[in-house]
């Protein structure tokens, strides 16, 4: 097959860029490989959704950041999200480059590593190295090659066997230079019957098309638990491309909560693989399209492992032109007796030319196993609000109760309070209220 | 004052289909008046052509409370101006808790700055569901989903006692109830009785007006009152059934809509 994947940037500058960053020999050397695998390979091909409109060739060039001395000096558009985190463990990155990291004395004492990813690339190469781009791989298809060549900035957390870390460590990914490619990569591994949660911000500031191709990597250790939460609320000029992927060991456990609040075009692909006997997953999507969006969304459990059960919902408000894809994909493997694979799509619309499909695929090829997939497409029915407006409500408040009504069974179930009370206003402010 | 309600000359179709034919009916504040007549009459449609559900289409006449003529507001604005319908069938809405829902209601009652505090809401509501022998969770629960039909039941009576209407139209609403729940929504709408507040019962057995003692009872067939008297009339229909009335007025299927 010939493509004609426009490459942003040579092999030469790519390598003397690594080596200006001081990145080790294997790092340079996995770059320039996928630079070339990014020229053989093609887009990927998603369902009814054609990305090749979508700025997927404005990756703009790597411009280093200016360090932050402290979060007084954070720029505005992302000043809240970070309101009162001076103790906090938190990183920063804006455009190219991690601006700001801290991490407290107690977790680095524990042997917790949370850095940005060039730095951990230096500093704990050995570590890196053994896991980046195992599961989000570069042969995969254009997109993620190009990702595994430009990666920039990023988060490398790793929780060391029995820590057990109770508050979130955040991040916060801001794109406010069109000019400077925004390709950050998330790279989590949690050892044994370790635990943590990781809460995560996308945010631009920018007029200027661009885009933002993003990884992530989880690997979750035999008996570990990870609860990776994302917020996405990127402009319209921002095209967002997001693969996530967790691996998970024996009797560990992945959590996702995702919130797609972009106002641009987004595709994003969350994949749990329960490589390990008694994995398990869970995925909650939520999601509001607006204007003339076009997205698409995916979620995928992968069972391997024998008694794996997976749950993954989404729930998505389309309103105006908003037009989305969602896909929820089981795949059950053979030997992996007593899996049970959960899915859930909701779409509700809210206009006449808003759309919604919603595409639940369960490929299973083991009998011993049980699963299930529910999906609903539809409007705001007119006898609820009837019955809400018997009661005086009117009708604007009678169709906002309905739409956050629809979205509140995934969302009271998100358990982090701040996390919760930030989408829920998030979604007030995409559905114009 | 008290509430003065007025139906006069009231058609509405669905689909096309003209379902009520000509309702008149007065009643006052203080007063309960039950409705009354065998399946397919037109009782429901009644009820919904008065709160104004999307499907059916009033052609003609008027309906006002305290001289404004309902027919003419949207649902929510009917509502607010104090006519109440407890519903046969309400719906179930997943995702809104009966108390943000009720708040919902009572705050839309209420000038902007001047909401009802959490607190005092909680507690009214509460000692309101104690009186109805309903488990304080129903207050988390999801508007009716999952409900009973008795639970669904209700929980209209206590909107209806939350929401204080000047008109309530209780819509059959002792169908798929027991006798003792039927006893409880009695005497959680007796407890309202009051000298501002009307009352109009719809219902196709006496039973209910064993608990709930009209004033007035009409008697609906092919889509008009065809009769109506007090209590009195009740008792001759629980005990005689509706032929004598078909007889009397010359009606072989009382039933509307059957026409060719």
């Amino acid at each position: 097959m010939t493509t004609q994947t426009i490459l942003p940037v040579d092999a030469k500058a790519l390598s003397e860029l690594s080596q200006s960053n001081g990145e080790p020999n294997w790092l340079q050397a996995s770059r320039l490989s996928a630079l070339e695998l990014a020229a053989e390979l093609g887009l990927p091909k998603l369902e009814k959704t054609k990305i090749d409109p979508w700025n997927v060739d404005n990756y703009g060039t790597y411009k280093s950041s200016q360090v932050l001395t402290d979060l007084s000096a954070v720029p505005a558009s992302i000043a809240e999200l970070v309101k009162d985190q001076e103790q906090g463990n938190l990183i920063i990155q804006r455009n190219s480059g991690a601006v700001y990291t801290h991490l407290s004395p107690e977790l680095a004492a524990q042997g917790v590593i949370f850095t940005d990813l060039q730095t951990a690339a230096r500093e704990h190469g050995e570590l890196v190295q053994r896991y980046l781009h195992q599961a989000v791989k570069p042969e995969e298809h254009s997109i993620a090659a190009l990702h595994a060549a430009l990666w920039n900035g990023g988060v490398f957390l790793y929780v060391p066997k029995n820590v057990v870390i109770e508050t979130p460590l955040q991040a916060v990914l801001l794109t406010d230079d069109a000019e400077a490619a925004f390709v950050p990569h998330i790279l989590i591994v949690a050892d044994t019957n370790s635990s943590v949660t990781y809460v995560d911000n996308y945010v631009s500031d920018k007029a200027e098309a661009g885009l933002h191709n993003g990884a992530v990597e989880v690997f979750v250790g035999a008996g570990a638990h990870v609860r990776y939460a994302t917020v996405h609320q990127l402009g319209a000029d921002t095209a967002d491309i997001t693969y996530r992927r967790a691996i998970v060991d024996n009797d560990g456990t992945i959590e996702w909560i995702v919130g797609e609040m972009n106002y641009g075009h987004t595709a994003s692909d969350t994949k749990s693989i329960l490589k390990g006997n008694g994995s398990s997953s869970d995925a909650k999507v939520i999601a509001v399209g607006s204007g003339s969006q076009k997205l698409n969304y995916t979620t995928q459990a992968q069972h391997f492992g024998k008694n794996t059960p997976s749950d993954m919902i989404t729930r998505a408000v389309m309103r105006e032109e908003a037009n989305s894809i969602i896909n929820g994909i089981t795949k059950i493997e053979k030997g992996a007796t007593r899996a049970d694979g959960q899915q859930t799509e909701k779409v509700l619309m809210l206009s006449p030319k808003a759309r919604g499909d919603a595409n639940p695929i369960l490929l299973i090829d083991e009998d011993d196993v049980t699963a299930g997939h529910a999906a609903s497409v539809g409007q705001v029915n007119p006898e609820q609000v009837y019955y809400l407006m018997s009661r005086g409500i009117s009708r604007r408040d009678a169709e906002a109760l309905i739409i956050y009504g629809f979205l509140a069974p995934v969302v009271s179930q998100i358990p982090l309070e701040g996390l919760r009370t930030q989408l829920q206003s998030l979604v007030e402010r995409k559905l114009g209220q | 004052m008290a509430a003065e309600f007025v139906i006069e000359g009231l058609k509405a179709t669905i689909e096309g289909k003209e379902i009520l034919k000509g309702i008149n009916l007065s009643m006052k504040g203080g007063e309960i008046h039950a409705i009354m007549g065998p399946n397919g009459t037109g009782k429901s449609t009644l009820a919904s052509a008065l709160m104004g559900h999307p499907k059916y289409e009033v052609t003609e006449g008027t309906a006002t409370l305290e001289g404004e003529d309902l027919l003419e507001m949207a649902v929510d604005e009917r509502a607010r101006a104090g006519l109440f319908l407890a519903m046969q069938y309400p719906s179930e809405i997943s995702g809104v808790t009966n108390s943000d829902f009720l708040r919902s209601a009572i705050n839309a009652r209420r000038e902007e700055g001047n909401e009802i505090s959490l607190i005092r809401f909680i507690r009214q509501m509460e000692a309101k569901m104690k009186e109805l022998d309903m488990n304080p969770e129903f207050l988390h629960r999801y508007l009716n989903e999952g409900f009973s039909g008795g639970e669904k039941k209700r929980n209209e009576i206590l909107q209806m006692m939350m929401l204080d209407p000047k008109i309530v139209v209780l819509d059959e609403i002792d169908s798929g109830l027991d006798i003792d729940a039927l006893k409880i929504v009695a005497e959680g709408v007796n407890s309202m009785r009051s000298e501002e507040r009307g009352f109009l019962v719809i219902t196709h057995y006496q039973r209910l007006l064993n608990y709930i003692k009209p004033d007035f009872v009409h008697v609906m067939m092919q889509g008009r009152i065809v009769k109506s008297g007090g209590p009195e009339l009740a008792q001759r229909l629980e005990a005689e059934g509706y032929e004598w009335i078909k007889e009397e007025l010359g009606i072989e299927d009382e039933t509307v809509g059957q026409e060719a």
